[in-house]
Formats: structure tokens, C-alpha cells, sequence
């Protein structure tokens, strides 16, 4: 065979290998929706959101664990998105560049790959025991604010610099003050980066069930909690909890469960999708 | 978006709102709130009791965590709960801690948890096992050494042993090597571990060479996929059941199950009345959950031993 015949061969099958190799991941993918919708659609009715956590399969509801979600959520998002996004700034328009602003740029995106049990056991000391917050859902928000704010200062970063440095010369040229022009022109612009960062660093949170277990997290809490200082579970835990009983019942309620959070997941990256798009439509 | 978590704050509202209202008929005269962590083996017992006893006392707000018996001590140690759950009974660490801390308690029986040793219904060669060969089987010096099915027994075939058990972090993983090995938490380390039983019981389903031990509910659950083996502890091979663990024929491997309860909550009427309320039902709840009651006279004398608890450390000094 001639050199530049096996070249070809080897150039056609790496492109097999390519293909093989992205429909693998979407494959099992599929697979795993598929076999999940079929233990847990048919569980999926009105009462399911409603009713509370049960020893009968088919009477235990999701409602105070996804109230649960709800409140750690929201929560969240009101400790960590003025603190990421202050941050950010800071270290995008404000700080020197120099060894210190480095030694903090390593640190930062480290921190986003530290394992989540880990901020957890921070948590736990800090937010529960120091500052005597115990388990509540307070405590639970703040380790979770923890935990995606380094996600949330890279994205909002990386949204930042992607502003055009024209828009802030411009800017700059009209008598804008440097606070007047990260207000006015470079926040806007990186609005839609900054949301789908927060939103997928949120979908993130929304996940998670071993630190919020560390810091107080419960499996049976038969009231909504009515305020952030108060008990509360969430729908990680509550499939958790689910999946490892022995009764065939809990484990269809466990796929319902993840139904419901595979859906909540989704519909949040659909809204970073939506924001991601409109943000790029805007800036052509 | 700040409308879009309006919206998520009002829909929210909007359904804790619709939860108030439900809890109006039979209001019992109990309110305040318990707070339990503990075990998860003991967890399905508790959640039923306070299942229960919400729909006679529905402003008694009880919430149980499932922070595992040592997780648990921890918090109660600590006094921020008011109830543990715990599937063995406390360890001298953690008595020394409540004892640092001024928390004083009674330890309660509620049940038993029968423990199974279970293999693939294909495996032919074993229905018993003696708890010597358990050892053999388990022990930390079997590791990399016992390998193949007949290094135990030459009858057994020359095949490679695969083992299954719960987490070293578990309650029934102490258990069982305390019964068998002799010290409660050591074993040989090769093993598929899983905090979930039920990981377990689909280990030992596809494989004919597997043994594994968890609790017997997770058995009972999956009794067509799997096949029990009886133990011997020295009179003869016994098969764990609700008569022989209650008996006390089936053992090492059978256990009690505990709450704890803090002297402290004690003087809190609802305390009082959930713990009451659990040892008057328990009997009947624990064997829905699929545990194994007590007898009735060790729950009259576990009542007993309550009360008197209650009488010592109760509400005539803590009145308000």
C-alpha cells in the first residue's frame, strides 16, 4: 500500500473512532433516561408532589423535600451571586496583576474542583458550629453559596473579558468614571455569560446531597420549612434515602424522584441556553 | 430574572400555605418539636413511628436525619439532638463524650434486625456455613490468601470467591465483624463494599460465585433472585426468620436495635409522649418496615425502665 493510502485508512478511522466515541457517552445517556422514565413515569401524579414522606411507597410524596430544594436554591443564589460577581470584578477590572492576583487565580479555579463533601465538613464547622446556625437552612445555603462561587467568579470573569475593549475605550472617551463604565457598559455586556455561569453553577447545587447531609440536612421532615432558620431536606436526599430500602416501592419513588430533579436541572440549562443565545444574538 | 425568583419565592408560599391548612382535625394536645438523627438502619422503625404518631399529634413537629449511628452520637453528644437512633449500643468513646458534654440519657430497645448470609440461587454446595468458616472467610488475614471457594472447604469448588458487604462505615458492618471476626470494625478489605444494600443484593444476583452478607429485609425483598444460607454457631444450622431470631436460635448474627434518649428532652412533655407512643407501637410498626419485634415482656420492661427514667429526670423540676 502506498504511504498516502494508509494515511487516508488511519484518517478514516479516526473519524470512525471520533463517532463511536461521542455516541457511547450519548448512548448510555439515553439508556439511563430510558430505564429511568420507565421505573418512574408512571409514578408521577399530583399526589406525589403533595404528599409527605411516608413508610408506604405509594403514599410518600416529594413535597417537603422539593420545597426544600426550592428555598436551598433560592438561598443560595441570594449569598453567592452579589459575592461572585463583586469578586469577579474586582479581580477582572480592579485588582494588579502580579503574583498575588495569581496566586488567587490558581486558587479560585482549584476551588472549583475540590470535592463537594469537603466544603461540606467547612461547612459544618463553620457555618454550623462557630457561627451556631446549626442545621438549618441557612447554614445549608451558605455551604452551598461556598461551593459554587468559584464556578460562578470564573464564568463571570471569563463574561467580563469577553466584553470588547472598544466599549469600555469608548466609554472611557465620553467622561465615563471607571465605576460609571463597569455599571453601565461591561455588566451589561456580560450579562448573558454571567447568568448561564450562575444558572449552571446553581443546576450544580441543586444536586447535591453529601455536604448539606454534613451540615444538617434531614430525610424525614413532614412540614415546608417557613423560614431560613429552619429544618429541612432536599430531593437529592430524599432519592438517597429512597434507593437504599429494601422495598421494591421505594426504588420506583426514587426514579419518580429523579424525574423530577432531571427535570428541574434541565429546565434551569434551558434558561442559560435561552440567555446564552439572546446574548449572542445581541452582541453580532 | 429577579421577577423569575418572585415567582419560585411566591409558588413556594403559595404551597406551604396549602400545607397549613390540612392539619386541622384531631389536634392531640401535644406541640413543640423532636429532633432525631441517627442510624439508617433504624431509620424506616423511627420514620414510622413518627408517621404515626403525626396523625394523632400533628403540631409536634419531628424531623429525623440520617447521619449513621456514629454520626449520630456525635450530635447527641453534643446535645443538639433529643433522640438517636442507633444500631448498636453506644460505644465507651461515646459515652465518655456525653459525659464530657453533661448530657445524660437512657439507651432503649425497640427491635431486632436479623442479619442474612446470602449467595446466587445457583451456587449448589452451600446451604450452612459455620461461623467459623465465616471467620475464615472474613477475617483481615484472609485478605489476598483465601481467594478460591475451596480454600475453605476442598469439597467447595476451585472457583474464585467474590464477597459483598455494607460500607465500613456502617452499623451492620460492625455488627458482623464483632460477631464473627471477634473485633467490631475489622475484616479483610477486598471486598465490594456499598453503602446501599440493595447495590448488594444486585452483586449477588448475577454472580454464582458470590457470598454476601446484609439485612434480612433486603433478603425478604428479594427472596426469588436469592438463595439464604443457614448459619451454624455450633448446634446445628439455623436459617434466619422471625421465630429464630426472636428465639435467639439464630445467632451471631442477630442484633437489637436502640434510640437513645436525652435526659434533658425528657422534661418536655411531647418527648415523653413520642417516646411512649413508639414503644406502644413499635411492635407493629417494626415488622411493616421489615424488622423483627421484641418480645412483649422485654417491651413491658423496656416501658418500664422508661418510666421510671421519666419519674427521675422528668417534668417536677422543669415546670414552667
Amino acid at each position: 500500500m502506498t504511504n498516502s493510502g494508509r494515511n487516508r485508512l488511519i484518517d478514516r478511522a479516526f473519524s470512525v473512532w471520533g463517532v463511536v466515541s461521542t455516541f457511547i457517552g450519548i448512548a448510555l445517556l439515553l439508556m439511563f433516561i430510558g430505564i429511568i422514565l420507565y421505573d418512574g413515569l408512571g409514578r408521577i401524579n399530583w399526589a406525589f408532589f403533595t404528599s409527605l414522606p411516608s413508610r408506604f411507597p405509594e403514599k410518600a410524596g416529594i413535597y417537603t423535600s422539593m420545597v426544600g430544594t426550592l428555598w436551598i436554591v433560592v438561598l443560595t443564589l441570594i449569598l453567592s451571586l452579589p459575592l461572585g460577581i463583586s469578586a469577579a470584578i474586582y479581580l477582572e477590572e480592579y485588582a494588579k496583576k502580579g503574583r498575588f492576583s495569581n496566586i488567587l487565580e490558581i486558587n479560585i479555579s482549584n476551588l472549583a474542583g475540590v470535592p463537594s463533601i469537603i466544603y461540606g465538613l467547612l461547612g459544618l464547622q463553620i457555618f454550623s458550629r462557630t457561627m451556631g446556625l446549626g442545621g438549618n437552612l441557612l447554614a445549608g445555603a451558605f455551604t452551598l453559596a461556598l461551593l459554587v462561587l468559584p464556578i460562578i467568579i470564573v464564568a463571570t470573569r471569563e463574561a467580563i473579558r469577553a466584553v470588547p475593549g472598544s466599549i469600555k475605550d469608548a466609554s472611557y472617551a465620553l467622561g465615563a468614571t471607571k465605576w460609571q463604565t463597569i455599571w453601565l457598559q461591561v455588566l451589561p455586556g456580560a450579562s448573558g455569560g454571567i447568568m448561564t455561569g450562575v444558572i449552571l453553577a446553581l443546576s450544580r447545587a441543586v444536586g447535591e446531597a453529601a455536604p448539606l447531609i454534613v451540615v444538617g440536612a434531614l430525610a424525614y421532615v413532614p412540614f415546608v420549612p417557613a423560614s431560613p432558620m429552619d429544618q429541612y431536606s432536599v430531593l437529592p436526599i430524599q432519592i438517597f434515602n429512597w434507593i437504599s430500602r429494601p422495598q421494591a416501592g421505594f426504588s420506583t419513588n426514587a426514579a419518580a424522584g429523579i424525574l423530577i430533579l432531571l427535570a428541574i436541572t434541565l429546565a434551569m440549562n434551558l434558561v442559560a441556553v435561552y440567555y446564552r443565545s439572546r446574548y449572542q444574538r445581541k452582541s453580532n | 430574572m429577579k421577577i423569575k425568583y418572585l415567582l419560585i419565592l411566591a409558588v413556594a408560599t403559595m404551597l406551604m400555605a396549602s400545607c397549613n391548612s390540612k392539619s386541622d382535625h384531631k389536634t392531640g394536645d401535644l406541640s413543640g418539636s423532636i429532633a432525631i438523627d441517627g442510624s439508617s438502619t433504624v431509620y424506616p422503625v423511627t420514620e414510622a413511628v413518627a408517621e404515626e404518631f403525626r396523625a394523632e399529634f400533628p403540631d409536634v413537629k419531628i424531623t429525623i436525619g440520617i447521619s449513621g449511628t456514629g454520626g449520630g452520637f456525635k450530635k447527641f453528644a453534643r446535645g443538639e439532638t433529643d433522640i438517636s437512633n442507633a444500631s448498636r449500643p453506644i460505644r465507651e468513646e461515646e459515652i465518655q463524650l456525653c459525659k464530657d458534654n453533661g448530657i445524660s440519657y437512657i439507651g432503649l430497645e425497640v427491635a431486632y434486625d436479623g442479619m442474612a448470609v446470602v449467595v446466587n440461587p445457583r451456587n449448589t454446595w452451600l446451604t450452612e456455613i459455620t461461623v467459623a468458616d465465616l471467620k475464615k472467610i472474613w477475617e483481615p488475614s484472609a485478605q489476598d490468601k483465601i481467594k478460591r471457594w475451596n480454600q475453605i472447604r476442598p469439597e467447595w469448588p476451585d472457583e474464585e470467591i467474590h464477597l459483598f458487604g455494607p460500607g465500613t462505615a456502617s452499623g451492620t458492618y460492625d455488627y458482623f465483624t464483632e460477631a464473627i471476626v471477634g473485633k467490631s470494625g475489622s475484616s479483610r478489605g477486598d471486598f465490594t463494599a456499598s453503602e446501599d444494600d440493595n447495590v448488594l443484593v444486585q452483586g449477588i444476583k448475577n454472580d454464582k460465585y458470590a457470598l454476601g452478607f446484609f439485612g434480612l429485609a433486603y433478603y425478604e425483598e428479594n427472596h426469588e433472585s436469592l438463595k439464604l444460607v443457614a448459619v451454624n454457631s455450633g448446634s446445628g444450622p439455623v436459617l434466619p426468620s422471625k421465630e429464630t431470631v426472636l428465639s435467639g436460635e439464630y445467632k451471631p448474627l442477630s442484633r437489637s436495635i436502640y434510640i437513645y434518649v436525652n435526659e434533658k428532652a425528657v422534661s418536655r412533655p411531647e418527648v415523653v409522649g413520642f417516646v411512649d407512643f413508639y414503644l406502644s407501637n413499635v411492635k407493629a410498626l417494626a415488622g411493616e418496615v421489615g424488622y423483627i419485634p421484641l418480645q412483649d415482656s422485654t417491651y413491658e420492661s423496656v416501658k418500664q425502665r422508661f418510666a421510671d427514667f421519666v419519674k427521675l429526670h422528668g417534668a417536677q423540676d422543669g415546670q414552667k
